[in-house]
């Protein structure tokens, strides 16, 4: 009982420990402003990675959010811009507006990939790299290879305002989290994703339009690439063409460090959030510590491999 | 007393403190086929697990021709002339039958090349040689699930196995291949090789053994010549206690049909089936595999597109375009691959259970957990769903919890038409039984049965009538007064 608690919640005693150890190790580590610090580079890839654990939960993948999240980032920057040259006829609009079109694009973007699969029993690794291609050349298209600068006040504001002391992204990042977590758990669209997952089979003769849940949950991430594009954006003050470079890779990282499992059925947005809060602490330690970010990279990837040993360990003892 | 070929006793195995195997005993003798029987949990697995060499033993010994034997891994019980054909069969489908048989020892020829001319030849000397009718470049998925087997058994002989496990050989095959089976047992035992053959189908153990040993709960419980028991007795040495009767039928057919088919139509060239399902009654729909069965099942539940032909419901025409159609005109579909399409098996009872009846299990688009706990704790009363919480994986339980739990998820939409696709497969006597109870009692309360069997004797026990297909179409009814096995034989072939 013990041993199966510990495997558990392995993952949350790494973070613990990690910041135990990174507590004493740095003076800097534990104060309110690095936490925050923390908390809102977590935030984009967070976000990601709860829309990614949708999908990876119905056994597919995602690897087109990074491309999502620049087309997001500049559609809905056009939109927003005072500077002449990227705006739109009649620009700037209301915020409103301009989040709308980005949150429509991503959500687009997904539907694309997701009826691919869904209909076309494409494998989603195969339709979301088309994705992760067509999305990048689209945001390059749109925004003629050149960033969208100059972005309204109302719109930078969402990025980078306060909220009761607490940055936007991150009371973003959590209203996500709560939000994802209910409608997994408390909602019988919760209960289809986890039942098309675990076996496609079975929920389908159960009555479950499986195709219909393939397709939503790739609507969803694709939403919250968008979201995350924009977040990018609004904090940055500009949408630069090749943002969200490679972000798949954090958020896919973060879900499987999470637990979630790629065969499908199992996994938490919890897990997921504490996975990305983990790769969080650990890029803001080895900062902290000096070491280069050339190394960081090393050390994630031995993280990511780790947490599915441990993970296949468990299986394998059941 | 002849040559013992593998000589095993008090073999011992417990997991965390538990006894899974008591006192494992067991004698084969070459040129012998030996059943060994038990429910589930009797120890059986425990006991091939060891004797594979893929689970260590706490205490017992083991000899192989007389000399005591350790094996640590599979492949050291493979070089000792043990093997064993699994109940699913793990082949690379896309590799030929004669790169399956030597998979990890091809014949090389110059610079490590394989040599694929001299791998063929002796593949098809060995499948020649037990008379299969197989060649050895046919690539794997083209095979049946017989012919895959037959293959199995080949490969099992090349390594010159002595002693063949079979795990429920024939719980993926229909008559005609289980023959050809049974055919290539015989030619083992011909040749001198002990055959360990584990099956739920008591007929068919009385059928091809010629001694039996019994598990129950760990424990060795009797062993001996099978020409010597009766059918009875080795029920209840399985069960340990007598059963009344292997089959209940309490049901009476009124004459009101509840489900009329006129000229359906369905998938794999079923055609111009039409017969109607009465209330109370437990139609059984018999035929050699590929007969259409099971394409008529899907076809009812939605799963399958509609060819033509009509359905009627208590007299109204329907439309049945997709399971959840289906669902909501009453019906609950059973299949016969509890873990490919019954269950999902990373989820627990309650998700399980609760499964096909979400829509009543919430308010909107909000689950209502208390709903789902509820029905999950009626459903595993009714049925007598042995689990210590309802939210525990159903992974971890019997095949037949198992088979009770997707009955509970189906009996929770309160259906009036069971479609049964082999329900008691992989299911001990004991379950069985329970099984049996839950059909008729469905029937007697109004509701209706169409159940596909393989095993005769179930149908013999429970239908009240049956039809048999034939290439896609009925060939012949049968009414229960008539009903024999010579003729369900007759009119399928």
């Amino acid at each position: 009982m013990l041993a199966s608690h510990a495997q558990k919640y392995g993952i949350l005693i790494a973070l613990i420990v990690a910041c135990i150890f990174l507590t004493f190790a740095n003076e800097y580590f534990l104060t309110g402003r690095n936490i925050l610090n923390v908390l809102r580079q977590t935030s984009i890839n967070g976000i990601l990675a709860i829309g990614m654990t949708f999908v990876i939960l119905t056994r597919g993948i995602d690897l087109s959010v990074g491309s999502i999240v620049a087309l997001a980032g500049v559609v809905s920057a056009s939109l927003a811009t005072t500077s002449s040259a990227a705006m739109v006829a009649g620009g700037p609009y209301p915020v409103a507006i301009a989040f709308g079109a980005g949150l429509a694009v991503g959500m687009a973007c997904g539907a694309v990939s997701g009826f691919v699969v869904a209909r076309f029993n494409v494998p989603a690794f195969v339709a979301t790299l088309g994705m992760l291609s067509a999305a990048r050349g689209l945001t390059l298209i749109y925004a003629g290879g050149k960033p969208v600068p100059n972005l309204t006040d109302a719109y930078r504001w969402i990025g980078t305002a306060d909220l009761a002391g607490i940055p936007m992204p991150v009371v973003a990042f959590a209203v996500i989290f709560l939000a994802a977590t209910w409608v997994l758990t408390s909602t019988r669209f919760g209960r289809h994703v986890y039942a098309a997952g675990g076996n496609p089979h079975a929920a389908k003769v159960s009555g479950i339009n499986v195709p219909r849940i393939r397709l939503l949950v790739y609507v969803i991430s694709g939403g919250m690439a968008g979201f995350a594009g924009m977040m990018l954006a609004a904090r940055t003050g500009s949408a630069l063409t090749q943002a969200g470079i490679a972000y798949e890779l954090d958020a896919i990282a973060a879900v499987v460090i999470g637990g979630t499992s790629l065969a499908g059925g199992i996994g938490r947005v919890t897990g997921t959030v504490i996975g990305a809060l983990l790769i969080g602490v650990m890029n803001n330690g080895l900062d902290l510590m000096g070491v280069e970010s050339y190394y960081q990279q090393v050390i994630k990837g031995g993280l990511i491999v780790a947490a599915v040993m441990l993970d296949q360990a468990r299986h394998k003892q059941a | 007393m002849t040559r013992a070929l593998l000589e095993v006793s008090g073999l011992k195995k417990s997991y965390g403190g538990i006894a899974a195997l008591r006192d494992g005993r067991f004698r084969l003798e070459a040129g012998s086929v030996h059943a060994l029987c038990g429910g589930n949990g009797a120890g059986k697995s425990t006991f091939l697990g060891i004797v594979m060499g893929i689970r260590q033993r706490d205490g017992g010994t083991i000899a192989r021709n007389g000399v005591e034997v350790a094996f640590d891994t599979p492949s050291d019980a493979l070089a000792a002339g043990i093997s064993i054909i699994e109940q699913e069969l793990n082949p690379v489908p896309a590799m030929t039958v004669a790169e399956n048989i030597f998979l990890g020892r091809e014949p090389l020829a110059r610079f490590g090349r394989v040599d694929f001319r001299q791998m063929n030849a002796s593949a098809q000397a060995l499948l020649d040689g037990l008379h299969f009718s197989i060649r050895a470049d046919t690539v794997m998925m083209e095979l049946t699930v017989a012919e895959l087997q037959l293959v199995e058994i080949a490969k099992a002989l090349s390594y010159d196995a002595e002693v063949i496990f079979m795990d429920e050989p024939t719980s993926a095959l229909g008559e005609a291949e289980a023959d050809q089976l049974f055919a290539a047992i015989r030619l083992l035992k011909e040749r001198g090789k002990g055959v360990v053959y584990v099956s739920h189908r008591l007929s068919e153990i009385f059928g091809i053994a010629d001694s039996y040993t019994v598990f129950r709960d760990g424990q060795f419980i009797d062993s001996g010549k099978i020409a010597d028991v009766t059918r009875e007795d080795l029920i209840q040495m399985i069960v340990g206690r007598p059963l009344a009767e292997e089959f209940v039928k309490e049901n009476r057919t009124e004459p009101t049909a509840i489900l009329s088919v006129r000229n359906l139509n369905a998938e794999r060239g079923v055609s111009d089936v039409s017969f109607d399902l009465r209330k109370g009654e437990i139609l059984a729909l018999y035929g050699l595999m590929g007969s259409g069965r099971s394409e008529i099942f899907e076809r009812l539940f939605g799963l399958s597109p509609d060819l033509g032909g009509e359905i009627r419901l208590e007299g109204r025409p329907i439309t049945l375009g997709s399971p959840r159609q289906a669902i909501s005109h009453g019906l609950a579909f059973v299949t016969e691959d509890r873990k490919g399409s019954g269950l999902v098996l990373s989820a627990d009872v309650r998700a399980n259970i609760c499964m096909a009846s979400l829509d009543e299990m919430s308010s909107g688009p909000v689950m209502r957990s208390r709903r789902e706990a509820q029905a999950a704790g009626r459903m595993i009363e009714m049925f007598g769903i042995k689990t210590a919480s309802d939210r525990l994986e159903v992974s971890g339980l019997s095949g037949g919890n198992q088979q009770k739990v997707v009955l509970g998820k189906w009996f929770l939409t309160t259906p009036r038409v069971l479609l049964l696709d082999e329900p008691t497969r992989g299911v001990d006597v004991g379950a069985k039984r329970e099984i049996y109870r839950i059909m008729s009692d469905f029937a007697s309360a109004g509701g209706a049965v169409i159940m596909v069997s393989s095993e005769i004797d179930e149908v013999l026990g429970m239908a009240d009538r049956a039809i048999v297909m034939r290439e896609g179409r009925i060939a012949g009814e049968i009414d229960r007064r008539d009903l024999s096995a010579e003729k369900l034989v007759h009119l399928a072939a």
